[in-house]
């Protein structure tokens, strides 16, 4: 072995070995008060962004929705707002509080889940794609009224084995990195990946509007890009593993602001 | 189906200088980009954006691929005196958007 390949050896050595020392504490959890949103890890001009309705490509969507919740459609010709009347008024908080257990499904739905049962229930029309400009527009807008809200999902005897299947997929290890999400969100936040802040990863702002994607997109979409990056099988499109993680990511942030739709780099 | 942010102030001084910003919904699909199954994806961008206040042309912006979806545009105008502002949008596949807003100088 010539000595350059040595060299490089005894460098890649040592950066496995800091990799395993870095990594080496296990994961403990974020005390409450230190829990911050990734809003606080942005820059200011990511934030004015956020909070001004008119710059917020996010409000696009939030228009768009708010005309879906009040167009009829499917069998039934129902809309939304047929039901559940006045958005504003009827979905305050709803966001904040999902996913939410139905006892129909026998498990907890997310936000998109439970609206694509009342399109199939309720309206009898077929269920929006995931990621699908409507389904991410309806969100969008059901979401928007819940801004400024504590995050608070149920936790009971009902919804606690689905809490409990969300922490053990945060605390897996997994993939070609054998990583887990608590490594780097629990373990290393605030320290730099490359170039990028790592976050505490509390979703506080779904559906949200990433600059990267260059349009609204939800939890699961994000959750999947963070798969791919621990070079680990993502789960199917709408698998239920998503939302137990949901439920835990939620837990995890209870108590925090509810800011959709948020605009993240 | 195209959807507009905008944002005029609803009152401004004769003589004040007005910022105004502008959100466009637009997917902005370069044309140097392939399908998955290989296909090129066709342009589709906006090309041009103008602004008139009170019948006189006061911004005009032409838009390249390298920028990106839903274009946010702010500048800047003195105001004179009431009346409408139009706003308006061109591109690809024949896209024309516009939107009006009112403001009131006094």
């Amino acid at each position: 072995m010539s000595r350059q390949a040595l060299m490089r050896l005894a460098h890649f050595s040592l950066a496995v070995l800091l990799v395993a020392f870095g990594f080496a504490a296990s994961a403990t959890e974020i005390p409450l008060s230190e829990r911050k949103s990734g809003y606080e890890f942005m820059g200011p001009q990511s934030r004015a962004m956020q909070d001004d309705d008119t710059a917020n490509p996010g409000m696009l969507s939030v228009f768009d929705g708010e005309a879906l919740w009040n167009a009829k459609t499917g069998a039934t010709n129902q809309s939304c707002a047929g039901c559940h009347g006045d958005a504003t008024q009827s979905m305050k908080g709803a966001a904040a509080r999902y996913p939410a257990f139905n006892a129909s499904r026998g498990r907890p739905l997310d936000l998109e889940g439970q609206i694509n049962l009342c399109r199939a229930d309720r309206q009898q029309a077929s269920p929006f794609a995931y990621e699908s400009r409507e389904l991410l527009a309806l969100t969008a807008y059901v979401a928007r009224q819940s801004r400024g809200m504590p995050i608070e999902p149920t936790i009971d005897a009902r919804t606690q084995p689905f809490l409990d299947a969300g922490r053990a997929i945060f605390d897996l290890r997994q993939g070609q990195l054998n990583l887990s999400c608590a490594q780097c969100h629990d373990d290393q936040w605030g320290q730099r990946l490359a170039g990028t802040v790592i976050p505490q990863g509390h979703p506080t702002g779904y559906p949200q509007y990433r600059l990267e994607w260059q349009s609204l997109g939800s939890l699961q979409r994000r959750l999947r890009n963070c798969l791919v990056g621990m070079r680990a099988e993502p789960y199917a499109v709408g698998a239920p593993e998503y939302v137990d993680l949901t439920l835990f990511l939620m837990w995890r942030a209870r108590g925090m602001k509810f800011e959709a739709p948020a605009v993240r780099p | 189906m195209a959807r507009a942010l905008i944002n005029v102030p609803a009152k401004a001084k004769p003589g004040e200088v007005i910022a105004i910003k502008t959100l466009m919904s637009h997917i902005m699909e370069t044309g140097f980009r392939h399908s998955s199954t290989g296909d090129a994806i066709p342009r589709d961008i906006i090309t041009s954006f103008v602004c008139s206040y009170d019948g006189a042309e006061v911004f005009r912006a032409d838009l390249y691929p390298a920028i990106s979806a839903n274009p946010y545009l702010t500048f800047f105008t003195t105001a004179t005196k009431s009346g409408p502002m139009t706003f308006e949008w061109r591109g690809d596949n024949g896209f024309v958007a516009k939107e009006t807003a009112e403001i009131v100088v006094e």
